[in-house]
């Protein structure tokens, strides 16, 4: 049986990559890029599970474009990818820093807005952004804060501040941090008091002090897990984003989200053409089409994430708008920054320092 | 067979396909980054090759020293639990009948059908506190206090009070228990090639003149295979020394390696010409490490002539 399956599939081997071979040299004539008029196709490249369920497919029905998703697991991963060019993604959803940090490389497309007639739907104070001067390049998707998930049966009080995640031997081994050393270490920054887009050295290094000592009652550096080990209870205590703790909460009703006293941060993952998207008018269409009010009603219910899409709202009941896991009051809101794009110093300082923190 | 000597052009040609693939696939890929070394970030994505020597003398502070020690530590570790465990398994498949031969080595390659993801994602599952091992050691817990109890010898003095989960996941222990379950084929199929054309009446003249079992493992076994095990020590050292998956996964707060630093700076730090000279510089220290190796069997084969 071994023998005959492997004398067939080396057959089809040598088929497939022939047919490879022949996509390969007829692409770039039947992508129709002098012409006009597109192919009916999308490439979208977007975080896991952070769509509707049948978004894309209604999307197809509804305009006869089928849409062909890839998934990313961080920023960064979406950066290295289209860094030495596109690779033909229509669009992507970076977040709020790294658009600008896009933006400063020159590596997105400017959005035509009177293609994109259903942008009326959007809340006004998202139709401006420190991070994009009247949203020339992007449109706001979802936003959401950083802060704490706790396990309620296992931690006495309510941890309130961040003290409890950066100087507090009180649930030792039980608190796990994010991994990335900008969030980490700029939520640091907020804790002593300071911007998270602090540019002064010496904040810095206060931070990497702060986090060296705490170090030992550190359980985990945890990737993007940290709402699963909320709800094993490897952890009790959890630096992780609203959407990912209010998962878990949906199954387990002892674990809750809170943002602490010394405020957070705020992200906005944003809708972007990046610079040669092979269907740029195809892109148009599905951006419009996602500020569609029920369209977007259907991806918010779904995703559990606060949208800017006042239409959408209006269609969704009290326990999305009124779940102040998702939209916190505005007197939090206000102690809350979004992350700016700091420049490639400050970055190596923060990455330098994370080195740092790792290894002591 | 024919030497080479005698039919050159066709070993010439034969040798043309391999050839071709290791320069288009490894070593200009490579040359590209060794290149890129030299370079200055110049803005966010562009990167200008100035010649510099910087990269590498950034990459001679302290931290990285202390994250490469790290890094050998856990790698010398893993090689030395996986040679221990390795060397009775390669013993017991070399010795048995060719049926179960065949079956035991299917069972040794058989998880390379699986996604090395997927084996460190299901490591977690078994690992963390209300993992199948805490499952189990709790069951057997519960039963043996119910024994004591029943004894009427229980007073909770033999026991703690309750049972207290132990902590395998997310510290150096779980990564090294990572590798060595990613990386023992490395080291056992090595090993089980040389006991395999190992001639047993060796073993059998030795007992018979009066060696002992431990002394005819190490004066007459080891020495034997010796080029098995070192090939085993490099296959399973080398990729153990760049991993990065396994520490990110398993590992806690003290568990960064030198390729968790490498890939951030492919990342997060966006930094790639660093990246380049830490991987070159990890490069250079396999290398050394080859080296090392190769002087040694040579040392060896000449040992043997004389």
């Amino acid at each position: 049986m071994y023998k005959n399956n492997r004398g067939i599939s080396r057959r089809n081997l040598i088929l497939g990559s022939s047919a490879f071979a022949a996509g390969l040299t007829l692409s770039p004539y039947s992508s129709n890029a002098y012409s006009s008029k597109e192919e009916n196709k999308l490439n979208f490249y977007n975080w896991d599970t952070y769509i509707g369920e049948d978004t894309l497919s209604n999307f197809k029905s509804e305009t006869g474009v089928v849409t062909k998703i890839d998934f990313f697991a961080d920023n960064d991963e979406l950066f290295a990818k289209l860094r030495e060019g596109n690779p033909g993604y229509d669009v992507i959803v970076p977040s709020n820093n790294f658009v600008e940090k896009m933006i400063e490389a020159n590596m997105l497309s400017p959005l035509n807005h009177n293609k994109i007639k259903n942008i009326s739907n959007i809340e006004t104070r998202f139709l401006n952004a420190s991070f994009d001067k009247n949203r020339k390049y992007s449109l706001p998707y979802m936003w959401g804060t950083m802060g704490i998930g706790y396990a309620k049966d296992k931690v006495k009080e309510i941890p309130d501040s961040w003290s409890f995640i950066y100087e507090s031997d009180k649930y030792s081994g039980r608190i796990a941090m994010l991994s990335e050393a900008a969030d980490v270490i700029g939520m640091g920054l907020k804790y002593l008091g300071h911007s998270i887009n602090s540019k002064n050295p010496s904040h810095y290094k206060e931070v990497e002090e702060l986090i060296i000592s705490q170090k030992k009652h550190i359980k985990v550096f945890a990737e993007d897990n940290g709402q699963d080990l909320l709800a094993s209870r490897d952890v009790y205590l959890a630096q992780e984003w609203n959407g990912d703790v209010g998962q878990v909460m949906l199954e387990d009703n002892n674990i809750d989200y809170l943002i602490p006293k010394e405020g957070s941060l705020i992200w906005e993952d944003c809708l972007c053409i990046p610079n040669g998207a092979p269907h740029p008018n195809n892109a148009h269409k599905f951006i419009d089409y996602i500020y569609d009010a029920n369209v977007g009603a259907e991806i918010a219910d779904y995703i559990q994430y606060a949208t800017p899409n006042k239409a959408a709202r209006k269609l969704l009941g009290d326990d999305y708008n009124k779940n102040t896991s998702i939209f916190p009051e505005e007197s939090v809101l206000d102690k809350c920054e979004s992350q700016l794009y700091l420049g490639e110093d400050i970055l190596k300082i923060i990455e330098d320092s994370w080195t740092r923190i790792r290894a002591a | 067979m024919d030497s080479w000597k005698v039919k050159k052009k066709f070993f010439t040609f034969s040798i043309i396909p391999g050839f071709a693939w290791i320069m288009v696939f490894f070593f200009l890929p490579l040359a590209f980054v060794w290149i890129m070394s030299f370079g200055e970030k110049s803005n966010i994505i562009d990167v200008v090759i100035t010649g510099t020597l910087d990269n590498y003398t950034r990459a001679f502070d302290r931290v990285y020293f202390k994250v490469l020690a790290h890094s050998f530590l856990i790698s010398l570790i893993t090689t030395f639990i996986c040679l221990i465990i390795s060397l009775p398994i390669a013993f017991l498949i070399s010795f048995s009948s060719r049926r179960i031969k065949t079956f035991l080595l299917i069972l040794i390659i058989l998880p390379f059908w699986t996604n090395l993801l997927i084996r460190t994602y299901s490591l977690i599952a078994i690992l963390r506190t209300e993992g199948h091992v805490n499952k189990i050691l709790e069951f057997l817990w519960i039963k043996i206090n119910n024994v004591l109890l029943f004894l009427g010898i229980y007073d909770g003095q033999l026991t703690p009070n309750e049972f207290i989960p132990l902590n395998l996941l997310y510290n150096n222990f779980s990564v090294i228990f990572g590798l060595v379950y990613i990386y023992i084929p490395f080291m056992i199929i090595p090993i089980y090639v040389v006991l395999d054309k190992f001639d047993k009446s060796y073993i059998e003249a030795s007992l018979d003149l009066g060696a002992g079992q431990i002394k005819t493992l190490f004066k007459i076994i080891i020495p034997l295979i010796y080029p098995g095990i070192i090939s085993g020590v490099l296959l399973v050292l080398i990729p153990c020394l760049g991993s990065f998956v396994t520490p990110d996964l398993l590992g806690g707060s003290n568990s960064q390696m030198i390729g968790n630093v490498i890939e951030r700076q492919f990342k997060s730090a966006n930094d790639w010409p660093f990246g380049a000279a830490l991987s070159f510089l990890l490069i250079y220290i396999t290398i050394g490490l080859i080296l090392i190796h190769s002087l040694f069997s040579k040392k060896i084969v000449e040992e043997k002539i004389l």
